[in-house]
């Protein structure tokens, strides 16, 4: 079958009852989706099919179809998404491993709403994340919408962008 | 023959005969295979990228002629931050360009092949750059020195007229200048100073450290290049999913590798071990996928028979048993409690927890005639490095263990190193091949080792006024020692699950004057494996014991922060985070209407902790609307992560005291996943103000000692609220639960 990630056309022969995540993963061979719980319920494997969030553990890669597949590697070229920028900037993720689901969820959010509301937040973030970063993942949406200054963030943990280096 | 030791799994000390490795400075060297590991984050790298005939200046710091500082770390990092936090304490005495450093780590078998010049790489216990950070400082402040010898020696002066900056030395009588990256190759010639000749700066005068500097290794987290153990891709590799009997214990009976072995990419049935089989494939997915579709028979032996009502009922009778030791007895607790005017009795249950890491079990193994290598997400190098070893059945010179940074560790990543040792038993039947195994979520959640259940019966007698005069602790539960270190409990005693009620003052100290006090354990064990979950027995035992303090000031009618006070004397620093916790909350001003506030404080891993937590409940729902915290950790290399840090412990904090518990059903875990298991979502978290007090006389953890004080400061809180005691966790149980 033919499936369209990150612009790229694959042929692949797999099952097609192999779930989404796992073609992205073992057969294209993008590593950046991840893993977490197999139904749906962490969101670490989330990817964008013809843009909206999905995720990709519980989708079977044969309900793709022609729709497009969009992985983290590809939200932008240099991590200048202003979302990857606001956690570069926040050191939102400690080990890291659910954020690509993070990201993916957050970007996704911006784009339907660009200034979202703490609810906005509450309501679009149900990724898991066993470090405890949701905190930082508030902040970094508030920063990547323009809705909070990054020097305003970072002081309330007093630290500057001189301090932090 | 010259020995040296390392940690083996805990079980027992690993002899290795170091004279067999003279000469074996090539051991592992240029071995690693680079192109698996291959990051695009150059500021960090997970293993060594330096060649064994590789000038250094010392061991911990190499500065290459184009400046690059290259500093080693070899602690394991699964986000706590001591990969920066280290680099920043080494550049702080290096006087280096903080812009110029990148850090790599050298294996585990490349420290032993230098006889352990890195010392030890666990990380675990909060204690990542407490034990380190005397060693890596010093050999810091030996590599400065050695640095600006060599400029003294090229210009002929005294090195004392020499001054540095930044990577620069500059000599100001004549003018001179020139860089670390100039002398480096010189200075590796120069004698090393005695360590122990070293005087470090004041921690008080740090311009590198102490300071929030950015993560060295953030940027490949955010767009899906960083490797973790799962994303391993190796020439040749194959993936293998592992079923352990269910029931803890049981043993296969049989199988039939006839109804799986023709499926898509299926490469071979593995009989692990007496309860574990395994399913080999082209890729994770199918061997998952056929290890469901295995028919096999269970012996599930004697603990099929036990469920949590049992457990629980046994845990609860222990309650009227002797302990089987005091770990302190001070006084007359039970006589005084007798004969008080006023008594005070509650029993308190905690459950087991799983750790549930975001990245499940795994470890790929490679293994040949004459060598193993194995890539590990792990909390102790040398641990899983021993386990290899042993398991492959080849001495430590044959094999090498490249660690790669965790998706989490929460402590299961460490004395127990299962996961390796299945990783090599299966791999051991495909030689030469590489074989990653993969735990699926459901395994990893079943086959923890759990946080241990505990019940404590909490006793105190109280005078007219209300003031503790004799108190009597008496926990049990089952013995993490018991699962994970059988040889080195004597008669019971395991002192460590009464962590945080220690006299003794350095690790966890309980905080309180008791004219009587009486402490016990019952030690109950049952065929559920436990371990050491982030902040092991301080979460219960600070529960109990600060729970247990409102209920008493409670009776007294007295404000709970002042009560505690009076009996916190003669513990300044307990008093002192309890205080500035107090303070940052404004505990002597009302609260908002409908809302209440609760307090608690507790020492574990050598550091103090306070929170103070306000409230309002609506119904059964629990709205946190303020929780305050103060850390005195002694020292703070980066306040910016020991704030994530504390982020972090409230979050597992609150969601093991709400919503998570697991539960045993017919001998089996009955949680297995994320829907049965939930942690907490970002909704439900409460946002977290930290006051950091350091006293600079000390050197305490970070990453574990918060999480205690959490669920005690918010339960009271909830108390207040509701105008009833809180025993029964999780909440739910309490008929609560968290907005």
């Amino acid at each position: 079958m033919q499936i369209t990630v990150n612009n790229q056309v694959h042929n692949i022969d797999v099952e097609p009852n192999m779930p989404l995540l796992w073609a992205i993963r073992e057969i294209i061979g993008l590593t950046g989706t991840k893993y977490g719980c197999g139904i749906a319920q962490c969101g670490a494997c989330t990817v964008y099919m013809n843009g909206e969030p999905v995720r990709s553990c519980s989708i079977p890669v044969s309900a793709v179809g022609s729709m497009k597949i969009t992985t983290i590697e590809a939200l932008s070229p240099d991590n200048t998404h202003p979302v990857q920028k606001a956690w570069i900037a926040l050191d939102v993720p400690q080990c890291g491993y659910c954020q690509s689901g993070q990201v993916m969820a957050a970007a996704a959010l911006l784009k339907r709403i660009p200034k979202p509301t703490d609810a906005d937040i509450d309501n679009a973030m149900s990724n898991i994340c066993r470090c405890g970063t949701y905190q930082k993942i508030r902040d970094g949406i508030h920063v990547a919408s323009g809705q909070k200054k990054l020097a305003d963030v970072l002081a309330q943990y007093e630290a500057s962008p001189q301090t932090r280096g | 023959m010259k020995t040296t030791q390392i940690e083996n799994a805990g079980r027992r000390r690993f002899i290795i005969d170091t004279s067999v490795l003279g000469g074996g400075l090539m051991l592992g060297l240029g071995s690693v295979p680079m192109d698996a590991l291959a990051q695009k984050n150059p500021a960090y790298n997970q293993n060594s990228i330096m060649n064994a005939t590789d000038p250094e200046v010392n061991a911990w710091v190499n500065i290459k002629p184009d400046e690059t500082v290259i500093i080693r770390f070899v602690r394991s990092e699964m986000g706590q931050g001591t990969r920066t936090g280290l680099a920043q304490l080494v550049a702080e005495e290096l006087e280096c360009d903080w812009k110029k450093v990148i850090t790599e780590s050298p294996t585990p078998g490349q420290s032993v092949a230098r006889k352990r010049v890195w010392g030890e790489m666990g990380t675990f216990g909060s204690r990542g750059i407490r034990i380190s950070e005397d060693y890596v400082r010093r050999g810091a402040a030996a590599a400065r020195m050695m640095l600006m010898q060599a400029a003294a020696n090229e210009w002929n002066v005294p090195v004392s007229e020499l001054t540095v900056n930044k990577g620069v030395i500059s000599h100001a009588k004549s003018g001179k200048k020139t860089t670390y990256g100039k002398v480096s190759e010189a200075a590796a010639k120069v004698t090393p100073p005695d360590p122990k000749s070293i005087t470090l700066k004041d921690p008080r005068t740090w311009k590198v450290a102490g300071k929030p500097l950015s993560r060295i290794d953030t940027s490949d987290k955010v767009n899906g290049t960083k490797v973790y153990g799962v994303d391993l891709q190796l020439p040749g590799m194959l993936c293998a999913a592992v079923k352990a009997c269910p029931v803890f214990g049981g043993k296969i009976v049989s199988y039939d590798e006839s109804k799986v072995k023709n499926l898509r990419g299926v490469k071979g049935v593995v009989k692990v071990n007496d309860g574990t089989v395994a399913v080999v494939a082209d890729t994770w997915w199918r061997a998952k996928t056929a290890l469901e579709a295995l028919p096999i028979v269970w012996d599930e032996g004697k603990g099929a028979g036990v469920s949590s009502k049992d457990i629980d009922q046994m845990m609860l009778n222990s309650l009227n048993e002797t302990g089987d030791f005091a770990l302190r007895k001070e006084g007359d607790a039970l006589g005084t409690i007798q004969n008080a005017p006023k008594k005070m009795e509650a029993v308190y249950f905690t459950p087991y927890q799983a750790h549930a890491t975001m990245e499940p079990m795994n470890a790929t193994v490679r293994i040949t005639a004459d060598r193993a290598e194995a890539w590990v997400p792990t909390q102790t190098g040398e641990g899983s490095f021993a386990a290899l070893s042993e398991t492959a059945g080849l001495p430590l010179e044959k094999c090498e263990l490249y660690k790669l940074d965790a998706g989490t560790g929460l402590g299961r990543r460490a004395a127990a190193q299962d996961f390796v040792r299945t990783a090599t038993l299966i791999a051991k039947q495909f030689p030469g091949v590489p074989v990653k195994m993969m735990w699926s979520r459901e395994e990893d959640m079943t086959h923890d080792f759990y946080h241990p259940l505990a019940v404590a019966k909490m006793s105190a007698g109280m005078d007219a006024n209300g003031n503790i005069t004799g108190m009597h602790i008496k926990v049990a539960g089952p013995s993490i020692r018991a699962t994970l270190f059988p040889m080195a409990l004597k008669d019971n005693k395991d002192v460590f699950q009464m962590q945080g009620l220690y006299a003794e003052p350095d690790d966890a100290q309980m905080g309180y004057s008791f004219p009587n006090l009486l402490t016990e354990y019952v030690m109950k064990n049952t065929h559920v494996p436990v371990g050491h979950w982030r902040g092991v027995n301080t979460n219960q035992n600070a529960i109990f014991l600060e729970c247990f303090i409102d209920e008493c000031a409670k009776a007294a009618g007295k404000d709970p922060l002042a009560y505690r006070q009076a009996m916190m004397q003669k513990f300044p620093k307990h008093l002192g985070v309890l205080n500035a916790a107090a303070k940052k909350a404004n505990w002597d001003k009302p609260t908002p209407v409908g809302s209440h506030r609760g307090i608690a404080q507790f020492m574990g891993y050598g550091s103090y902790s306070a929170c103070v937590a306000e409230v309002s409940v609506k119904g059964n729902i629990v709205h946190i609307n303020r929780l305050v915290f103060a850390l005195n950790s002694g020292h703070v290399v980066n306040p910016w992560l020991v704030k994530e840090q504390i982020e972090g412990s409230v979050v597992m904090a609150l969601g093991a005291i709400f919503n998570q518990e697991i539960l045993i059903e017919n001998g089996r875990v009955k949680q297995t996943n994320f829907d049965s298991y939930a942690p907490l979502r970002l909704a439900s978290v409460p946002k977290v103000e930290s006051v950091l007090v350091p006293s600079y006389d000390f050197w305490g953890g970070v990453g574990e000692p918060t999480i205690c004080v959490v669920g005690p400061a918010v339960v009271n809180a909830i108390s207040k609220a509701l105008g009833r005691p809180i025993r029964n966790f999780p909440l739910h149980k309490e008929n609560l639960s968290l907005a």
